[in-house]
């Protein structure tokens, strides 16, 4: 299918997230839209979707101008999409998920289940996306539910998919899976919108770039461009894409974790007698694929579940008889990996999501009453070192672009005086731009003395951080790895293949060279 | 968010091979409910065991003087109390020991529901031996209670599963009820009543579904102002015609019961089902239609779906609003119906406020029911029985007087124990009360 949007234009009140786009996707092409947090990529892919209607411009397919009035159009159309946030129904079925809006019918519109589940694993044995077809969503991880997501989009055999940051949520082997998805489709003949923030992955699989940036296309990119070209054309100035850091100066234990158990509901040992200890001034690293216990684990730590069995201490104090609440008071910092969820309420605006966990302290609350002219200022400041867009301190949090939902959430806890910081995922979704700032506040965290757990997938990321790092699988270290370790040796670590030199301390020292 | 590694089940995981450390919550739950169960049961063996006098309970099953022969079986009452009592306990040590699955527990509940009823008959029949209890009135007039609780119920769901609150359902049954007896009465034929009455519903469900989808009103502060204008609305007609001139405007005829052929001569289940007036016909088919439509037709999908998760229903092409709107049409109809059934189905006029929070105590069944047309029959009957249980006592004497009001809070008791501690949590739809905004 040929895709062409012409003069596409798209406001929410005083924001232009879409500036006169003009796009044009190739039949059998895999398109990559790159841009800021912001920039208006997920608006425009909505607009094409029929989710949002344009205040001007116009769609065409295979030439003809087409209009939507909804995605019940858009799919009727040929178009699929995979949207940035799930779209899945917690309550029902992965199947009942993948046939809602085309069920398969029997009789007086009887839902014909066997015929729609054998469709479901059809279409992931072709793809080699395996899901189980009869699983409630709410029980599936993050990853499968990306892959659900995926095979929704597939299963109306859309001649253009649009696929909107689908591997933030992915270990690396299942974006590689997903890669070939793509390629496989694309060779079908099927059109391919890719946005991503990964610059690798767009390089690898792009045959065309078009980058965005602040509503309006600035350009396009060849595949073969450098990552550092491609960074500085999206935001607009040269990005350092590794972090500069000077070696860590740990001082005493701040965070000590022993024995530490976590059994689930369902009787699964989720983490399994964990021992570590995080000294001020490091910053330690949990690496490890997606679901194998870090999730889990940083959830003790700040006591929304309570470990099953093992103690935890931070300066000293033992967390278990402390609620959620007064953990935070002695000087924790969290920010949880689903921010979305976790860390944000939608309808409130900026500057209340930015002291959520403040408000009723000084200097944000005097005798009782609320100091708006001061949570007000002090969001402001923070909205503009933080380069929340757009600036306005009002605007209700929900309605941000992804990633400055993210930003919201890492500026209110990275913005008060922490003994340590747990943070999880931080740079998931985030553009390169806010990326490296990130990272500069982590390492800038740790140089004031701040302990510092940092939960992350991301290779590059824990490799670029860590002072100390340990890869976690199954709900067990699998080893703790010295900063500068080669990549491959963590890698097969967290396939949870047993590595064979002393790059990595067995599981059962852990505890001693974690304290040293 | 389960934890465990992305591409395996729970089974293959090995941490789930080396067993379990620590107690989780699901053992917790089951605990519990199995320590509630052998409570009851050791209350019941006290109570309606112990407590009962000597000499045997007649439990009558048929109705009295419509010629039908005469069924009633005569048990020794404090035997009965015990071994009931009993059953409840073992079954409650079997759910403490073993545990039952999600399953069968829902069996489980209502047999140990209807063990400990039974014992109190049997206890309560000891209080003048020999003398009948109608075990086959009092559920007669349970199931004639729940008829306009269930329709309430369903209207309900139909609108609550997709997501609008409906405290309206009161003030729905109330225009329905007024409204058939007037056009009945003017009329002269019962079927414009219930014509009418379905219409004047579904107009309060129109009026709901405009304010609450389009206007995005508080859903609840609605509801409560919608009932507030029926009763106004109703009582102003009440005074201006019925009163006035009931014979033109406030004489319908009760529905006359229909006897179905074959169905309504089985013993007991006939008379008590099967020999109803046509509202109680229609019942039982909304009740079944519901059922099945809501969990296994398109409609029911597109339904809950909207209901949950409207962004994602929208993003697959379900119309939000569309299906809203239908649902809460659709609720009013239902609700309407109840109404009808209050005053052309019972008693024959309408009276001012005659709805008397019936719609309220639906609206409970609904919530006790978790949302599903099977649960809120469950808690309309349960409610219902609440009901017929405050005529029994003034009707026969027990071994203990008890007051009545102790009595009719029994069954709401047993509704809330089963509710908070066999069923487990209740989860009203996701999006329930938020309007669907598109940006
Ligand atoms: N429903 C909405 N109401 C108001 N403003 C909105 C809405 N949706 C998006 N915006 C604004 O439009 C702009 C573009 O947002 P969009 O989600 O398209 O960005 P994006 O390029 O996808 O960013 P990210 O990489 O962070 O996902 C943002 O400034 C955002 O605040
Ligand atoms: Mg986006």
């Amino acid at each position: 299918m040929k895709l062409e949007l012409r003069t596409i234009t798209k406001r929410f009140g005083s924001v232009t997230a879409n500036d006169r786009i003009d796009l044009v996707v190739e039949p059998g092409e895999i398109h990559a839209l790159l841009g800021e947090n912001g920039a208006g990529k997920s608006t425009l892919m909505n607009i094409l979707y029929g989710l949002h209607r344009p205040d001007e411009g116009q769609i065409l397919i295979d030439d003809a101008p087409v209009s939507f009035g909804g995605p019940g159009d858009a799919k009727a159309a040929g178009i699929g999409m995979v949207h940035q946030h799930f779209m899945l129904v917690p309550v029902f079925t992965v199947t009942e998920n993948v046939m809602l809006g085309h069920e398969p019918t029997k009789g007086l519109a009887f839902l014909d289940r066997r015929r729609a589940r054998r469709r479901v694993t059809e279409i992931s044995h072709r793809f080699g996306l395996e899901v189980p077809p009869d699983a409630v969503v709410a029980d599936l991880s993050v990853g499968v539910r990306q892959r659900v997501e995926i095979l929704k989009a597939l299963s109306h055999d859309a001649r253009l998919l649009v696929l909107d940051e689908p591997t933030a949520v992915l270990s690396p082997q299942e974006t590689e899976q997903l890669i070939n998805v793509i390629r496989t489709l694309r060779d079908a003949g099927t059109s391919i919108v890719f946005i991503s923030h990964k610059l690798r992955e767009v390089c690898r699989i792009a045959d065309r770039i078009t980058v965005i940036r602040r509503g309006a296309v600035v350009g396009t990119a060849d595949p073969s461009a450098s990552e550092g070209e491609l960074a500085s054309m999206m935001v607009g100035r040269p990005v350092r894409l590794t972090v500069d850091k000077v070696p860590a100066e740990p001082g005493e234990v701040v965070l000590d974790v022993r024995g530490l158990s976590l059994v689930g509901d369902d009787g699964v040992v989720l983490v399994d007698d964990l021992t570590f200890s995080v000294r001020g001034g490091e910053i330690f690293a949990i690496a490890g694929v997606q679901g194998n216990g870090q999730t889990e684990v940083t959830e003790a730590l700040v006591g929304l579940v309570k470990p099953t069995t093992g103690s935890i201490s931070v300066a000293g104090r033992d967390l278990g008889p402390l609620s959620t609440g007064e953990i935070l008071d002695l000087g924790v910092g969290y920010v949880p990996e689903d921010r979305l969820r976790d860390g944000l309420v939608g309808d409130f605006s900026v500057a209340e999501n930015l002291v959520l966990d403040l408000y009723d302290k000084p200097p944000f609350a005097r005798s009782g009453a609320l100091d708006l002219a001061r949570i007000e200022a002090d969001a402001t400041a923070r909205v503009r070192e933080f380069d929340i867009r757009p600036p306005e301190t009002t605007r209700a949090a929900g309605t941000l672009s992804g990633g400055n939902q993210q930003k919201i959430v890492l500026a209110r806890e990275l913005s008060r005086p922490l003994k340590l910081l747990i943070i999880a995922q931080p740079t998931r979704g985030l553009d390169v731009g806010s990326m490296e700032f990130v990272h500069r506040r982590i390492v800038a965290e740790r140089d004031r003395g701040t302990a510092v757990v940092l939960v992350s997938t991301e290779l590059d990321e824990v490799l670029g951080l860590a002072d100390r790092m340990v890869v976690m699988y199954r709900g067990r270290i699998a080893g703790e790895v010295p900063a500068g370790a080669p990549a491959e040796r963590i890698g097969l670590l967290m396939a949870g293949s047993a590595p064979d030199d002393q790059a990595a301390v067995p599981p059962g020292d852990v505890a001693s060279a974690g304290v040293r | 968010m389960t934890g465990h590694t992305v591409t395996d089940t729970p089974h293959d995981h090995p941490a789930a091979a080396r067993g379990t450390a620590g107690v989780p919550a699901s053992a917790r739950r089951r605990v519990l409910s199995g320590v509630a169960v052998i409570v009851t049961g050791l209350v019941c063996a006290l109570a309606w065991g112990l407590g009962a006098h000597a000499g045997d309970a007649v439990l009558r099953l048929s109705a009295v003087g419509d010629g039908s022969p005469i069924l009633q079986i005569r048990v020794p009452g404090r035997q009965a109390g015990l071994v009931l009592g009993a059953v409840i306990t073992l079954l409650g040590a079997w759910q403490l020991a073993r545990g039952f699955s999600r399953r069968a527990m829902r069996a489980v509940s209502a047999v140990v529901v209807g063990c400990f009823v039974l014992a109190f008959l049997c206890w309560a029949g000891t209080g003048q031996p020999g003398t009948p209890v109608s075990v086959f009135g009092l559920l007669q007039q349970s199931i004639f209670a729940a008829i306009p609780l269930i329709l309430g119920a369903l209207a309900g769901i139909l609108c609550e599963r997709s997501g609008v609150i409906n405290v309206a359902i009161e003030g729905q049954m109330l225009t329905g009820a007024f409204t058939a007896a007037l056009a009945a009465t003017m009329a002269q034929h019962a079927g414009a009543g219930i014509v009418l009455a379905l219409l004047a519903g579904g107009l309060m469900g129109l009026l709901l579904a405009v304010f609450a989808i389009r206007y995005a009103v508080n859903q609840i502060v609605l509801g409560v102002v919608l009932n507030l204008f029926a009763l106004g609305l109703t009582s102003f007609g009440f005074d201006l015609l019925m009163q006035r001139d009931p014979d033109a405007y406030n004489n319908p005829s009760v529905l006359a019961p229909l006897k179905i052929p074959l169905l309504g001569d089985i013993p007991l289940l006939g008379p008590l089902l099967f020999d109803a007036n046509i509202l109680v016909y229609i019942t039982y088919v909304l009740i079944i239609g519901v059922q099945v439509s809501l969990f296994h037709t398109r409609w029911g999908l597109r339904t809950r779906a909207v209901g949950e998760h409207p962004k994602a229903a929208d993003s697959v092409g379900v119309k939000v609003r569309a299906t809203r709107y239908r649902n809460v049409i659709l609720g009013g109809l239902v609700a309407g119906l109840g109404g009808a059934f209050l005053s052309i189905g019972a008693v024959g006029a309408f009276g001012a406020g005659m709805s008397n929070g019936k719609g309220f105590i639906a609206l409970a069944a609904v919530i006790f029911g978790r949302w599903s047309p099977r649960g809120a029959v469950g808690a309309a009957l349960l409610f219902g029985f609440a009901d017929a249980l405050q005529t029994l006592s003034s009707a026969i004497t027990m071994p203990v007087t008890i007051p009545s009001a102790f009595l009719s809070m029994l069954p709401y008791l047993v509704t809330f124990l089963a509710v908070a501690g066999l069923v487990g949590h209740v989860r009203a739809p996701a999006a329930g009360g938020v309007p669907y905004m598109k940006g």
